[in-house]
């Protein structure tokens, strides 16, 4: 019970972070809208999708799933930050349960994620994106999301404790989560790109969790690639089990590296 | 009885290269205060943060409150207070919100945590800061507010990693005068520092350390008999120099040295103030006009060197202040 107590303190703590700094949850928000009025209208006159209502219900599940893979830089660049400021000693040193710090810094990023997708969703509405799957499954769709983000952002505690520099951390993060995003069905067919990038696209995170959540708000997922390809027929389940399987690694890899990070 | 105690701690780091501690003993007695006194990559900040619980030795012993250390570090957090080098506080919360989300931390309950907040607050001198964030502080309110964290559930040792290190003057007389305080008040308090000034202010008792070792270990008294207390220094022109030793020994009562490069003429002197008024005063009589002149307290170096013949060596390798 205390455990939860000490949890809900720190993740209280960075929601007051965001009251006192405004612009963190502002540019949050603000490259997300940004990428999806420049997909929106930079490519979405030139891919023809034959979707009805356009490249925009194809796009929105691939801006969102990349948004909350930043959650991983979000996470690893607070803790850096916390590590920097001697603030991880001080808590280390308070008689609360050894992973509260972490836990409650992965909620606090998790609930800041709920305020930037709903953000963007709205954004997606202005410009024409309408899923069609009914509240039920668009609702579902989120929590998925919501919970991918929650995974990686546990790959962001052993991220941030690992690195020696704040700046570091922004660019692993960058380095790591660029790539995947983009090595995938989020904004463009997979079937361009040469065979060896296509496999690795398909059984990308990224693309299957797009894939999934492209069906949660009701479209056919046309940027999959090679038909009859596992996750590309079960993206859901892939996704799913791809969510586990990081959870499983590291949260206890991210709790040793706390417990012992000064070693 | 002993409210810190440590044996033989052994403490390497990159696979046993470094030996950050190596076989050190420490005991504070309840309700005293000691000063750890040495040159940065000693080992000081180590010895605290296995105290408290953030770090395991390699080997050795250690009990905190009676309480085992490396079998129960759960129960040490419950009982002790860290102040660190770095003032860890949320730079982007204001001072009042540290101190509630600490207090809260420590499972005070809100109202009890505000109450404790602002009482702490007060008593350094924070009120008007309270609601500002703590990145408008200078560095001595910072420090201070570190301190009032580290005291939220009046700790029964409370330990200081170099409580005063990069505050200009006047925040570490203000460090100093909050201390002092404090010590006035019976606290048990384990306090590291790289100035002999410092642990001559603050402490009962200052144990000197080394290369992971206590080398020394005594009152400050003690310590600067062993070193030799206050020197004086006397800078004149070349004709005056011969004169000028003879004064100079004899008001210090010991043979004068010279350093003939510098002009510099320096002795050992007991009475401070009132020895160097008296060698002026004979200056003056016999018509020599000194260049400079001054009371030079011993420095860590000049520690060091009585102590180990060596001076305090800072090394490269300083792995320990890590964060």
């Amino acid at each position: 019970m205390t455990t939860i107590n000490d949890i809900f303190i720190i993740t209280r703590r960075q929601l007051l972070l965001l009251t006192r700094v405004p612009e963190v949850l502002i540019f949050s928000t603000i490259q997300p809208v940004m990428f999806v009025l420049l997909f929106r209208y930079v490519f979405g006159g030139s891919i023809d999708t034959g979707q009805p209502g356009g490249y925009v219900q194809l796009l929105m599940p691939g801006i969102f799933v990349q948004t909350v893979a930043f959650t991983l830089a979000g996470t690893a660049s607070g803790l850096a930050e916390d590590m920097k400021k001697g603030l991880i000693d001080r808590f280390r040193s308070l008689p609360i349960s050894q992973s509260a710090l972490v836990v409650g810094r992965t909620l606090g990023d998790s609930l800041l994620n709920i305020v930037v997708l709903a953000v963007m969703g709205i954004a997606g509405f202005l410009v024409g994106w309408r899923p069609s799957s009914g509240i039920g499954n668009v609702a579902l769709g989120f929590l998925f999301l919501l919970f991918f983000g929650y995974a990686l952002s546990w790959v962001g505690v052993l991220v941030g404790l690992s690195a020696s520099d704040a700046r570091v951390v922004q660019n692993v993060s960058f380095i790591v989560t660029f790539p995947l995003t983009f090595l995938s069905n989020a904004f463009a067919p997979t079937t361009g790109m040469p065979r060896v990038l296509q496999y690795f696209a398909e059984w990308n995170p990224v693309s299957t969790m797009v894939a999934a959540c492209r069906e949660l708000f009701g479209l056919e997922n046309q940027f999959g690639a090679t038909a009859g390809s596992f996750p590309s027929e079960h993206p859901l389940v892939t996704s799913l089990f791809y969510m586990v399987v990081i959870m499983v690694i590291f949260v206890p890899l991210s709790l040793r590296k706390y417990r012992n990070y000064a070693e | 009885m002993k409210s810190v105690i440590a044996e033989n701690l052994v403490k390497t780091y990159d696979k046993g290269k470094v030996r950050a501690l190596d076989g050190l003993n420490l005991d504070v007695e309840e309700g005293t205060v000691l000063s750890v006194l040495g040159p940065n990559g000693a080992g000081k900040t180590t010895v605290v943060r296995i105290l408290t619980t953030l770090l395991r030795p390699d080997s050795g012993n250690a009990q905190v409150a009676g309480i085992d250390v490396i079998n129960h570090p759960e129960k040490v957090r419950e009982v002790i207070g860290l102040s660190g080098q770095y003032a860890a506080v949320d730079e982007i919360l204001t001072g009042y919100d540290n101190l509630v989300m600490f207090g809260e931390l420590y499972h005070l309950g809100k109202k009890q945590a505000v109450a404790r907040a602002n009482e702490l607050l007060e008593r350094f001198s924070l009120t008007e800061a309270a609601k500002r964030p703590i990145k408008t502080y200078s560095g001595g309110m910072r420090r201070r507010l570190d301190l009032a964290a580290s005291l939220i559930v009046k700790p029964k040792v409370l330990f200081l990693d170099e409580p005063t290190t990069g505050l200009d003057p006047r925040g570490r007389q203000e460090m100093w005068g909050v201390i002092q305080e404090l010590v006035k008040g019976g606290v048990t308090l384990l306090l590291t520092t790289q100035y002999l000034e410092e642990a001559d202010q603050l402490a009962d008792d200052i144990a000197v350390i080394d290369t992971g070792k206590v080398i020394a270990r005594g009152t400050s008294d003690a310590l600067k008999k062993q070193v030799g207390g206050e020197r004086l220094e006397v800078v004149v022109e070349q004709q005056h120099i011969a004169k000028t030793m003879e004064i100079v020994s004899s008001v210090s009562g010991n043979k004068a040295g010279l350093d003939e490069g510098l002009r510099l003429i320096t002795a050992p002197v007991s009475t401070g103030s009132v020895a160097l008024f008296e060698v002026l005063k004979s200056l003056d009589a016999a018509g020599i006009h000194a260049l400079d002149v001054g009371l030079k307290r011993p420095s860590l170096d000049d520690v060091f060197l009585a102590l180990t013949g060596h001076a305090a060596e800072v090394k490269e390798d300083s792995k320990e202040v890590k964060k």
